[in-house]
């Protein structure tokens, strides 16, 4: 608070500065340099001023850092901080607001306010004691009860697990990418966690297995998010009430805080978007001073953590925009200052390359390369991968295996489908129910090996066994008719004008004919994609087709699920639509013929590259298909910020531990108003700067912290929510809170401005500092009651449900949908 | 609309045919032989059904779009001819476009609004900067909103010519904003004249649509069974017949019909039957065996259900009707079984979360009868409402488990004859459509004994009253089911992705002469579509190239003529985009015509930077008359195609397989050659 006012009134002694006479020279430098900490409240004012004075007298070439902002006015006369607008509200505002024609400051105030250097010192120590304070009280917030329960919650049921598969490095599939869990695997391993227990379903007690490590991990990460919101908001508006009013928000947000104690992706996920926020806006304060060491360390900082975010999960994608963003504009603006050489432009261009598209791919592939290389035994995830790269896996029947290279007639075979996870070919001694097409034996695919994934490849037109040692091997070529016999049950694979079970636009496909006997309705013709004609067909690396000679259509499957009678296998079709799509495509994965010679599979060992992009193929298939079910309840994102319901973590019943995820309603709800607030405001500002209205300095200065820093975060804000209105998976309320920590860092900022500027509309500077304490002090503390209200979802509740007046939660359920 | 000619900006050095000329090309390629081929062409199918639909002033309901289009081309079929020369293209020369414009699809309809939006607002930005407020600056105003708002109506995809009129438009008030020589009252009066114009009024417009869709059709049709109840009982015919009459407060006594207001995966009523839950489900879990309860979605006797008071044991309405309101305990008795509605701690058979919902039968194994239910009316507006037939969209809730009845969706086996699983939801995970019913068909119950009653059950409901929704409630309704039905996303023969559509990598065959090979294709002349994607990157290459030396202050183009380049650029380019670009998120089936629109403003590019390479890039006498001859071949090259492909364009000549073949340039193309 005392910082807060002693810079008001910097501001307002400021103002009797001259004018500053507009130009380029070679002291703009240091003078920056210097500029930059007079900004801050506590750098005394009489160094501050002689600093001021001392520029005066700067020749007149001195443009060349001023790359941003409006033209300064065509004359010299204008006030002094059209000269020193800042780069986006970087150190900026405080000159601003240092300056003006606002001569009417008070002399009176100047000499009380001056500090001496001891009292500098002791401020400084001020403000490493507050973020000392505020890291503290995060870190006990987080860590409180952190073993509380000591049962599965919610879903560390699938990251613990997940965790445990790489300690135990058996190959398993998710649809994010690998660093965050393998992270938690990280912590679990060093914490002494040894990977046996099992993760089967929420509510399963951890007993003597050591979780604490991996929660401890979490919470270590999901406590850091307060300190980071502090440094962010005091570098964007250089005010500290406005940093601590956004960690009380941070600290005393029950969501935030459930969040942040469980073994969950989320809470490593929020760490690198903060820490690349951070990093991002600490490396455009340095943008004075480009290629000095702590301008290189921030800007590959900021790479390496949006590395970080994208590892962890796909929504890492949008801090990656925000800093695409402010790096495109930030290059836009190097590239307009007349003064840099286009040399020194792409000097900048190229550092950014590097640092933030060069580096971030270079971590984020190889922690692909360390999942790969841990993850070597064959586990859950391998039926979601191509036969290519299951050979990698050990324990896995692909692994060192040998088989015959080329198909031959008699060869007995599995076809898979070359489109992940729609697994193998296969037909079994069950008919298609009456009314499904003609009543015969049903084809499906299925994703595990059994003996019903077995094929003879026979010629179409003699049912000779080709294995009798007086026939020559005949190889099968592409384009050969062929016929394709159900080893198990000798039926042929068959198709015909009926419509198929599920995609009634295709034809069905059945098993038909007794002992290899059928019809002509029995022959495809093999096809090999992108092959001559006449080419043999490789055993796993042949993409081949298969074409119904009678129909013309293509054997392919919709991957669509059968009802009960089809066993919830996949739906095979005959599609009479020839185009080429993964859907029709297939490869031949098992391959056993006595008469021809093994080769090692080994050939097939796919290269890096190839396994990155399978994987990434196989995630984004497994996230497309995550889809909401018609007839179920879903979270919708106009849910969020209202925060509308929240999600059972633990417990249902009055009986149980219950932990739920819900946002403290106090904070989401000041956020949401801070959001509309800001809005209106932001645009009654920028209109009025439009119009040419002449603002008063200290106005200017808070609008441009308020534009520039603010606009920063509700671009954050914007960027971590509205694309989840486009995305067709289902969505859980959790997907907001990336979003809600830059609406919690909006809010702190935008109350302080709302505050100071009220505070400078009233006359008295007694009240106004008053006003100004009180607004302030009684945000913080309702936000903090409003903790102590809410705490119990967070840290668990035992006893009768909230609608029961006999609960400690008795009244506090405000809205009818939060059901704890 | 030919006006748009004149502007500097698109008048190019070589092609000085005039307006007049101009128009008449454009007429006689698209009128040429347009009663032929006389057979249903592709959508067509669709469309001249909708038609028809209007003509008999039935409902119906199409997910694509808003009723304007296909109002526009009924009211073309009511004058009797078709309204086919709309569609204004400088070249003349486009088979996609006129192949399109001939026949009765409502892209071209789109497409000429799209321009005229474009148009109009380019007419008033011009009489902006001479006479605001003058009459010519209105009548170009208030045009750019009807023509967005008619964009809109004919289909959805015309939202995005809307935004980008919108942000053009906005961008405009923005520097008018920031224009200091005028007064404070005069930007406000701009500002509230725009937002009247492009706001208001093609809102007003909208609304204007639906209310003559809806005056129009008030019959119902065949896609009555997606609206609500009471949308349904707001048409002639159909519901309504049933429903006209009936009580409007339901009271104990009461015999209901009760509809689920989710109504997926199929509109259907709460039912039940004589069969029984099997002992022991295949997967072997067992259920309570007792009656089963269903959703079905036919009209069945079986659909009736009484509503008892729990206190008192007849079941017929007492004199006067006691109804019943928000809140209130009671029993539905299943009218032919005369079983009660019921719900226990036994798995569903399909859902195994949630809880079996049976008609209770008494097997007397200590396994006693739960059958209270709470009345919770979800669109109450104050709590002591009284539940009303068809208005009234209740929960029903449980009042020993607290579980909701609830559709779950699911098909039962054959043992439950295929019809819906209904469920007793326990953790209400809040409010979702599936558990809301509403009651449809509704009388007072007057025969105390069972026998009468199921005759009385058997007989159709009184009818004397009708009960109307107001307008905007039907608006909204439909609305929303517009926007929310989903086609169901099924491979057609034609479908293609966007990435074919800029090179051109398919076609849609519309027609096939009955006996010879004469047919209709959409396809585009390929050396115009090449030569606007060209011109597309080539526009963007030089902006941006300028754009990089204006930022180091090095202007090559004089102010006026970059704010020109801009501004055609903004329209055009960025018409382009927001035509083609939103296709990749839509997840419906889509075809070549959907590039249209797109191609129309890409189209219009094109002169826009031929003109730009003639007057700037050609600096010296001898590069520019190369480059006019350059044009010139081009052209004629654009008319020889266009000339070789015109017969899959009119279709008007049977062509051999041979020449079919030499005129599949692309293996991509289907066309249609017959093996004789």
């Amino acid at each position: 608070m005392l910082c807060a006012t002693s810079r008001l009134l910097a501001a307002r002694t400021a103002t009797a500065l001259p004018a500053q006479p507009r130009g380029r020279g070679p002291g703009a430098r240091c003078r920056r340099r210097e500029l930059h900490f007079p900004g801050h409240p506590e750098v005394p004012l009489g160094e501050f001023l002689a600093g001021r004075l001392a520029r005066s007298s700067v020749s007149a070439s001195r443009r060349a850092i001023l790359r941003r902002g409006r033209m300064p006015p065509a004359v010299g006369g204008g006030p002094a901080g059209s000269e020193l607008r800042p780069r986006r509200g970087r150190c900026g505002p405080q000159v601003t607001r240092a300056v003006g024609p606002d001569v009417a400051a008070e002399p009176a105030a100047r000499s009380p306010k001056r500090p001496a250097r001891g009292s500098r010192r002791f401020e400084a120590a001020g403000r490493w004691a507050l973020l000392a304070l505020v890291t503290l009280l995060s870190f006990a917030t987080r860590f409180h009860r952190l073993d509380e329960p000591p049962h599965i919650c919610w879903d560390e049921t699938h990251f613990g697990k997940m965790g445990s598969y790489y300690i135990n490095r058996t190959f398993f599939f998710d649809v994010h990418p690998p660093l965050g869990k393998m992270l938690i695997g990280l912590a679990g391993y060093l914490s002494g966690y040894d990977g046996t227990f099992l993760f089967q379903k929420p509510g399963d007690k951890y007993e003597h297995h050591n979780y604490m490590g991996m929660r401890g991990f979490c919470a270590f990460l999901g406590s850091l998010l307060v300190p980071f919101a502090y440094l962010t908001v005091l570098e964007l508006s250089r005010s500290l009430p406005a940093a601590l009013l956004s960690a009380a928000l941070l600290t005393f947000d029950t969501g935030c805080l459930t969040l942040s104690q469980y073994i969950l992706l989320d809470p490593i996920l929020m760490f690198f978007i903060m820490a690349a926020m951070l990093s991002m806006v600490k490396y455009n304060s340095c943008a004075d001073r480009p290629f000095s060491a702590p301008w290189w360390f921030w800007l590959s900082l900021t790479g390496i953590n949006l590395a970080g975010a994208l590892g962890v999960k796909f929504v890492g994608l949008f801090i990656i925009l925000q800093v695409g963003w402010n790096t495109i504009s930030d290059l836009w603006h190097l590239f307009g200052d007349l003064s840099l050489s286009v040399v020194t432009v792409g000097k900048h261009l190229t550092a950014r390359v590097l640092c933030l598209i060069v580096l971030p791919l270079t971590l984020y592939t190889a922690t692909y390369a360390v999942h790969f290389m841990v993850l070597n035994k064959s586990g859950p995830g391998d039926g979601f991968f191509s036969s290519a790269f299951q050979a990698r896996l050990s324990g896995n029947n692909l692994h060192n295996a040998s088989i015959p290279e080329h198909l031959a007639y008699g060869s007995v075979i599995t076809v898979k489908k070359l489109r992940m996870a729609i697994g193998y070919l296969h037909s079994h001694r069950h008919l298609y129910p009456e009314g499904i097409g003609a009543r015969q034996q049903q084809v499906t695919t299925y994703l595990h090996k059994d003996y019903n994934n077995l094929w003879i490849i026979k010629k179409h037109n003699t049912n000779a066994d080709p294995l009798d040692p007086s026939f020559p091997v005949e190889f099968v070529r592409h384009g050969d008719i062929i016929r394709l016999e159900h080893k198990e049950t000798s039926r042929n694979l068959h198709s015909h004008y009926h419509e198929a079970p599920l995609t009634r636009k295709h034809y069905q496909v059945t098993g038909y004919g007794i002992n290899g006997t059928g019809d002509s309705n029995d022959f495809w013709r093999i096809e090999v994609v992108n092959r001559k004609f006449g080419n043999r067909i490789k055993v796993l690396r042949s993409r081949i087709r298969l074409i119904h000679l009678v129909t013309g259509c293509v054997l392919g499957s919709s991957g669509k699920v059968l009802p009960k009678w089809g066993w919830e296998q996949l739906e095979v079709t005959c599609t009479p639509y020839l185009k080429e799509t993964l859907n029709s495509i297939w490869n031949v994965e098992d391959h056993i013929n006595p008469k021809l010679p093994n080769i090692s599979l080994d050939v097939l060992h796919p290269t890096f590259p190839e396994i990155l992009l399978e994987s990434h193929m196989v995630m984004i298939r497994g996230n497309n298909g995550l889809k909401p079910k018609d007839n179920e309840f879903t979270s919708k994102p106009w849910h969020w910020p209202i925060n509308y319901q929240g999600l059972r973590f633990s417990g249902i019943n009055d009986t149980d531990f219950r932990v739920y995820l819900l946002g403290n309603p106090v904070v989401w709800w000041l956020n949401l108003l801070s959001i509309v607030l800001y809005v209106l405001l932001g645009s009654i500002i920028a209109i009025a700067v439009q119009r040419g209205a002449h603002l008063p300095a200290e106005v200017e200065g808070l609008s441009q912290v308020l534009l520039q820093g603010g606009g920063q975060l509700l671009l954050g804000w914007m960027l971590h929510y509205f694309p989840f209105f486009l995305m067709g998976r289902i969505l859980y309320f959790h997907h907001y809170f990336p979003a809600m920590l830059f609406s919690s860092m909006l809010t702190g900022i935008l109350w302080d401005t709302v505050l100071q500027l009220c505070a400078w509309s009233l006359a008295s500077p007694f009240l106004a500092r008053g006003m100004y304490a009180a607004g302030l002090l009684s945000l913080l503390l309702g936000t903090a009651y409003s903790f102590y209200l809410f705490h119990p979802l967070a840290y668990g509740m035992v006893g009768p449900l909230a609608q029961d007046p006999r609960s400690p939660m008795a009244g506090l359920r405000w809205l009818e949908s939060w059901d704890f | 609309m030919l006006g748009f000619l004149e502007r500097p900006v698109v008048v190019t050095a070589d092609i000085n045919l005039n307006v007049v000329a101009l128009t008449a090309v454009g007429l006689l390629s698209r009128l040429w032989q347009l009663a032929y081929p006389r057979a249903v062409v592709f959508d067509e199918v669709y469309y001249g059904q909708y038609i028809s639909f209007y003509m008999k002033r039935i409902f119906f309901l199409d997910g694509s779009g808003p009723p304007f289009g296909h109002m526009l081309l009924a009211l073309g079929g009511y004058l009797g001819g078709f309204d086919g020369n709309f569609l204004w293209n400088r070249i003349g020369a486009e088979n996609a476009l006129i192949t399109q414009a001939r026949l009765m699809l409502l892209e071209s309809v789109l497409i000429f609004f799209n321009l005229l939006a474009v148009l109009s607002y380019l007419k008033f930005a011009n009489s902006q900067k001479q006479r605001p407020f003058s009459l010519r600056w209105w009548f170009w105003l208030t045009l750019t909103g009807m023509a967005c708002s008619c964009a809109v109506g004919v289909k959805y995809v015309g939202v995005f010519t809307y935004l980008l009129v919108l942000a053009v438009a906005g961008v405009h008030a923005w520097h008018l904003i920031g224009d200091r020589t005028l007064s404070h009252v005069r930007v406000l009066c701009h500002l509230l004249a725009r937002a009247a114009a492009l706001l208001v009024v093609p809102a007003l417009m909208y609304l204007l649509f639906f209310y003559v869709h809806l005056t129009l059709v008030c019959r119902s049709g065949p896609h009555d069974q997606i609206m609500s109840s009471a949308f349904q009982a707001s048409l002639e015919g159909g519901l309504a017949r049933i429903t006209q009459g009936q009580p409007l407060e339901v009271a104990y006594g009461s015999q209901v019909t009760l509809k689920n207001v989710f109504g997926k995966p199929v509109p259907c009523w709460l039912h039940s039957h004589q069969s029984t839950y099997p002992m022991i489900y295949e997967n072997g879990r067992g259920s309570s065996h007792q009656q089963q309860v269903t959703c079905y979605p036919f009209k069945d006797v079986n659909n009736w259900w009484i509503v008892k008071d729990p206190g008192r044991h007849p079941l017929v309405v007492s004199n006067p009707p006691r109804p019943v309101r928000h809140g209130d305990i009671v029993q539905l008795v299943h009218g032919m079984t005369t079983r009660f509605l019921n719900t226990h701690d036994v798995a569903a058979p399909l859902s195994p979360h949630s809880q079996e919902v049976s008609c209770y039968v008494d097997y007397n194994i200590s396994m006693p009868s739960q059958n209270l239910w709470r009345l919770d009316i979800v669109n109450r507006e104050s709590d002591t409402e009284v539940w009303k037939t068809i208005l009234s969209e209740v929960r029903l809730v449980h009042v020993n488990t607290s579980a909701v009845l609830k559709l779950s969706g699911a098909h039962l086996p054959d043992w439950g004859f295929r019809q819906l699983e209904v469920v007793g939801e326990k953790l209400s995970r809040g409010y979702h459509e599936s558990m809301v019913w509403n009651v449809e068909e509704h009388r007072y119950g007057k025969s105390q004994e069972q026998k009468e009653r199921e005759l009385e059950l058997h007989s159709p409901a009184q009818m004397d009253v009708s009960r109307n929704l107001s307008f905007m409630a039907r608006f909204l309704e439909l609305q929303w089911r517009m926007l929310t039905v989903k086609s169901d996303d099924s491979e057609h023969k034609y479908s293609s992705s966007p990435l074919d559509w800029v090179t051109l990598d398919t076609s849609i065959a519309y027609w096939l002469h009955p006996r010879t090979s004469a047919q209709i294709h959409l396809l585009g002349n390929i050396v115009i579509w090449a030569s606007a994607g060209l011109a597309t990157a080539v526009y963007a290459l030089l902006f941006f190239w300028y754009l990089l030396r204006r930022r180091r202050c090095i202007r090559d183009l004089p102010e006026g003529c970059w704010l020109r380049w801009v501004l055609a650029g903004a329209l055009c380019a960025g018409g382009w985009a927001v035509n083609y670009l939103p296709f990749f998120l839509m997840e419906k089936t889509l075809f070549l015509y959907h590039y249209l629109p797109a191609l129309t403003f890409q189209i219009l590019l094109l002169p826009v930077v031929l003109q730009h390479v003639a007057d700037h890039l050609c600096r010296s006498p001898l590069l520019r008359s190369v480059f006019g001859s350059l044009v010139v071949a081009w052209y004629s090259c654009a008319c020889h195609v266009f000339n070789t492909l015109r017969p899959l364009t009119y279709g008007d000549r049977s062509l051999s397989p041979g020449e079919l073949r030499a005129l599949r340039w692309k293996d991509t193309w289907d066309i249609l050659i017959r093996k004789y």
